[in-house]
């Protein structure tokens, strides 16, 4: 079976640094896949090569058979991958509604002058995506915080809302960096749950970056583990995280 | 002969153009914003110096000395009343606003105080200056008293900026605030002290400015300010020996320009550069790149 | 079921919103005009309706681009010089041949706008690749070209056609039957003057209900999108260059419909400083931002306020620059120190007022 999310040999230098070199990954469908590391080993880099943020110096990225390496952002988000951020980036000003329907941007449509002179088309869509969007914030649990300004939402449901987000560009690949930073124990719980309900009821695909152990060892079926921009393990979950080497590399010596 | 009478004209604008340049590229370097006020004091110095010479008969030294001293303050107490709260602000464009608004308080200030008539202004340089070439070539003495100037000023700024412990200081601040904060950098002191520096040498920039050009009234500083920021740009927005190049290329182009192309499309001329140097190489001749962290 | 019953709700409140806006302009024009009608208003004061038009618009229309694409253009009045002097070319040249003035006002209207919003995309293409202070500083070099250029335009017609210089009028060599029509500094005189208060109210309604039936759909949206967030509104695929230059177009375009307006209100039309340079340009921002930046009804009452308050108390004109500078720092103060945006969330309770969606 091809898998779907398959990078060859990719990397990346800034200035003199290797940041990224020879990273090989591949994802099959509706896998849940983890990549860890100490700070500084390049995963947000990953994130950003996949995402087209930066261009690769080298290798080669498929997802599900089409080649989307150094396309710009905005081609391989029609391409199918959707991503959150380390430091989250919602749509401070706007609704948390109108953030996820900023997220079905692409995948419902009228004309400029449809929506300025208010046509009946214009009527029909977007009641289509209130509905969509607001199946998704029901799902994160954020329906009753719709017509709220993102910026005012509390830190752990921004998590959620940028999720919420990515998801509705309908993405064959999700990328979660850090999802679960800044979250007490209960809300990481809360967090995991709807991980695993993502991946089952969207038939998702997700690759997350995380530090807390707990959430990777609890969902995370494959894990790759970045040392210094190169791959240091891979493999199910349970064997890297008792592979010596990694213990070393997370305790030092 | 013309030709090289336009081009040391155009080293004497340039040189006014290049002190200019040096308060916004400072002021760009260590606080992170465009000191839209800054052409302002430049005309402010001016009329210091103008009443100091005509009104009070103060001698032309100590005349540009009050003038210094008077943009040294204002600049300063701008820069704590209006910037300085905004330094955290989460939009960039509000202290740029709020500086187009010191802009406009500044002339309007003086327009109620000064009046809008042009005033003329006394050259500060009594030397008349060099006559070569059997007379064909004539150099006035403003000329080359502005181009002295700039040269020494850069000079000592340049050394005061590698060398001093206040200059080292700016250069920290200029390249982390942050961490220059940590490492015991008194970060407001070193901002208020660039605005200081940066207004003493408007002063000087405008006195020298209305000797080339007499005339004065509350707008002759709002042109050559914009067009000295357009030189910061040009040369390298934060660099101090980039203000000088910046500063000279432009006075060269704009009287090349005015002379050879059309009086009126000079200050064309001279934003189609601007415009050009952005869209071409937007850190300037002699900036560094930044890259975005994501 | 019950996200669509909020929907409904949350739907009302913005086209309720709207229907204020759209009120408050009506309400106010039918006002004055029973005013006027009346002789309750002084010569000087009717006089200044037309241009209170033209600053709604063009504070309404530079909104769109400071406000909801969240870029500082300080060359707005560059595209309103577009749209006049185009359009009084146009009516000067049609004068003899369209004598039904409505209709000569519309397609002037037409063309006024459409030479606007080609020049908006021309100069954002460019500029809208640079971000803050030096897109700033690029709109205002713009807006400053295009002023030098008209002041540079000699044009004339005669029996051969047109002729044109950038010199004077001699050398436009024309034959001695022929008209200037563009006289370089001296500009364009004799445009017919057609424009009116209620035109003026027209236009004022019909940028209104561009510009917030914009901002409140996907492109609307997606623009809005882009000014929280550029990095995240790419990575959910939505395209930047598009949507910034969408917003800066059409704005450019409303500010030559201004530019009509203002244009067909003088006898003679001249480019200078205050018009169609730099200070008309700030004085649009200063509108802007005592309104609230982002807020379209704000950008309305701003403007009225600050044209007429001037006029109105004697003697205060000679301020009026002097105020509204000090207007501009203070509002910037207020509104975006975060010491006294903590001052206003501990003491004032109208703070909490914005925590409601910005629309």
């Amino acid at each position: 079976m091809a898998a779907l999310l398959d990078v060859k040999n990719l990397g990346i230098s800034f200035g003199g640094l290797r940041a990224v070199n020879g990273f090989d990954i591949s994802i099959e469908k509706e896998e849940l896949y983890g990549l860890i590391g100490p700070n500084g080993a390049g995963k947000t880099t990953v994130f950003n090569l996949l995402t087209g943020v930066y261009k690769p110096d080298t290798g080669k990225v498929l997802l599900d058979g089409q080649d989307i390496t150094g396309k710009k952002t905005i081609d391989i988000s029609k391409a199918g991958i959707a991503r959150t951020f380390q430091n989250i980036r919602l749509f401070q000003k706007l609704s948390v509604l109108d953030n996820v329907k900023a997220g079905l941007h692409n995948k419902h449509h009228y004309s400029t002058i449809e929506g300025i002179l208010r046509l009946p088309n214009y009527r029909k869509v977007e009641r289509e995506m209130d509905e969509q969007a607001m199946e998704l914030l029901k799902v994160f649990n954020l329906d009753q915080e719709a017509d709220l300004t993102a910026a005012n939402l509390p830190y752990g449901k921004q998590r959620r809302l940028e999720i919420a987000r990515a998801l509705a560009t309908e993405p064959k690949l999700l990328l979660l960096d850090e999802p679960a930073a800044g979250m007490n124990p209960n809300e990481t719980g809360e967090l995991m749950e709807m991980i695993r309900f993502v991946r089952k009821n969207f038939h998702m695909t997700i690759l997350l970056i995380e530090h807390d152990m707990k959430l990777v060892s609890g969902i995370c079926e494959r894990l790759t583990v970045l040392n210094f921009g190169e791959v240091l393990a891979q493999g199910k979950t349970t064997d890297v995280l008792n592979n010596p080497q990694v213990i070393t590399a997370y305790l030092g010596e | 002969m013309s030709f090289i009478s336009y081009l040391i004209n155009g080293l004497s604008l340039g040189s006014v153009y290049a002190i200019i340049a040096l308060g916004y590229t400072m002021v760009y370097g260590i606080a992170k914003m465009l000191n839209f006020a800054h052409g302002d004091v430049i005309m402010i110095g001016a009329y210091t110096a103008l009443i100091s010479m005509t009104q009070l008969g103060v001698p032309v030294l100590p005349a540009i000395l009050i003038a210094v001293v008077v943009c040294t303050v204002l600049g300063v107490v701008i820069e704590r009343i209006a910037y300085k709260p905004l330094r955290n602000a989460s939009s960039s464009l509000a202290v740029l606003i709020t500086a187009i608004g010191v802009s406009y308080l500044l002339q309007n200030i003086a327009l109620l105080v000064f009046g809008a008539n042009t005033q003329t202004f006394p050259s500060v340089v009594k030397w008349s200056g060099l006559s070569l070439a059997g007379g064909q070539l004539k150099i006035s003495g403003v000329t080359i008293v502005t181009i002295a100037a700039c040269i020494v000023i850069m000079i000592v700024l340049t050394l005061f900026v590698q060398k001093s412990k206040p200059g080292q200081a700016m250069r920290a601040v200029s390249e982390d605030r942050g961490a220059a904060q940590l490492m015991g950098i008194n970060v407001n002191g070193t901002i208020a002290l660039t605005f200081a520096i940066g207004s003493a040498l408007a002063a000087v920039a405008g006195v020298l400015l209305c000797s080339a050009y007499p005339s004065l009234d509350p707008y002759t500083g709002a042109m050559p300010g914009i067009k000295a920021f357009v030189a910061a740009v040009f040369g390298g927005i934060g660099s101090i020996s980039g203000a000088f190049v910046g500063g000279i290329l432009l006075g060269v182009i704009e009287i090349l320009g005015r002379a050879y192309i059309s009086s009126q499309m000079a200050d064309a001329l001279v934003f189609a550069v601007l415009i050009i140097v952005l869209l071409v190489k937007p850190t300037g001749i002699l900036g560094k790149k930044i890259q975005e962290k994501v | 079921m019950t996200g669509k019953m909020k929907k409904l709700k949350n739907m009302k409140k913005t086209t309720k919103s709207n229907m204020i806006t759209y009120g408050i302009v009506i309400v106010a024009f039918l006002v004055m005009q029973i005013l006027i009608s009346t002789g309750n208003i002084s010569s000087l004061l009717q006089g200044l309706m037309v241009p209170l038009c033209i600053y709604i618009i063009l504070a309404v229309s530079l909104n769109l681009v400071v406000g909801i694409l969240g870029e500082l253009s300080l060359g707005h009045a560059g595209f309103m010089c577009v749209g006049a002097f185009s359009s009084a070319f146009f009516s000067k040249c049609m004068k003899d041949v369209i004598t039904v003035a409505p209709l000569r006002f519309f397609l002037a209207l037409l063309i006024g706008i459409a030479v606007a919003a080609v020049f908006g995309i021309i100069i954002g293409i460019p500029v809208l690749r640079l971000k803050g202070d030096y897109l700033a500083i690029v709109t205002l070099a713009f807006g400053e070209i295009i002023k030098n250029l008209v002041n540079v335009m000699f044009i004339g017609v005669d029996s051969n056609g047109f002729h044109f210089s950038t010199k004077d009028v001699m050398s436009l060599n024309m034959e001695p039957d022929g008209t200037v029509i563009m006289n370089g500094p001296q500009g364009i005189t004799g445009t017919p003057r057609d424009a009116t208060f209620l035109i003026g109210v027209v236009l004022i309604l019909i940028t209104l209900f561009i510009v917030m039936n914009l901002i409140n759909s996907r492109d609307g949206r997606a623009i809005m999108a882009i000014r929280d967030n550029r990095i995240a509104a790419e990575s959910i695929g939505i395209n930047v260059t598009k949507y910034k230059l969408m917003a800066f177009t059409v704005s450019a375009a409303l500010a030559g419909g201004a530019g009509v307006l203002y244009a067909h209100n003088l006898s003679t039309l001249t480019a200078n400083t205050n018009n169609f340079g730099y200070n008309m340009s700030i004085s649009i921002l200063v509108f802007v931002v005592l309104g609230g930046i982002g807020s379209i009804r704000g950008s309305i009452i701003a403007a009225v306020i600050l044209t007429l308050l001037p006029e109105m108390l004697r003697g205060l004109n000679d301020y009026r620059m002097l105020i509204y500078a000090i207007v501009l720092i203070i509002m910037m103060l207020f509104n975006w120190a975060p010491k006294a945006i903590e001052w206003r969330e501990k003491y004032l309770s109208f703070g909490k007022r914005k925590k409601e969606a910005v629309k």
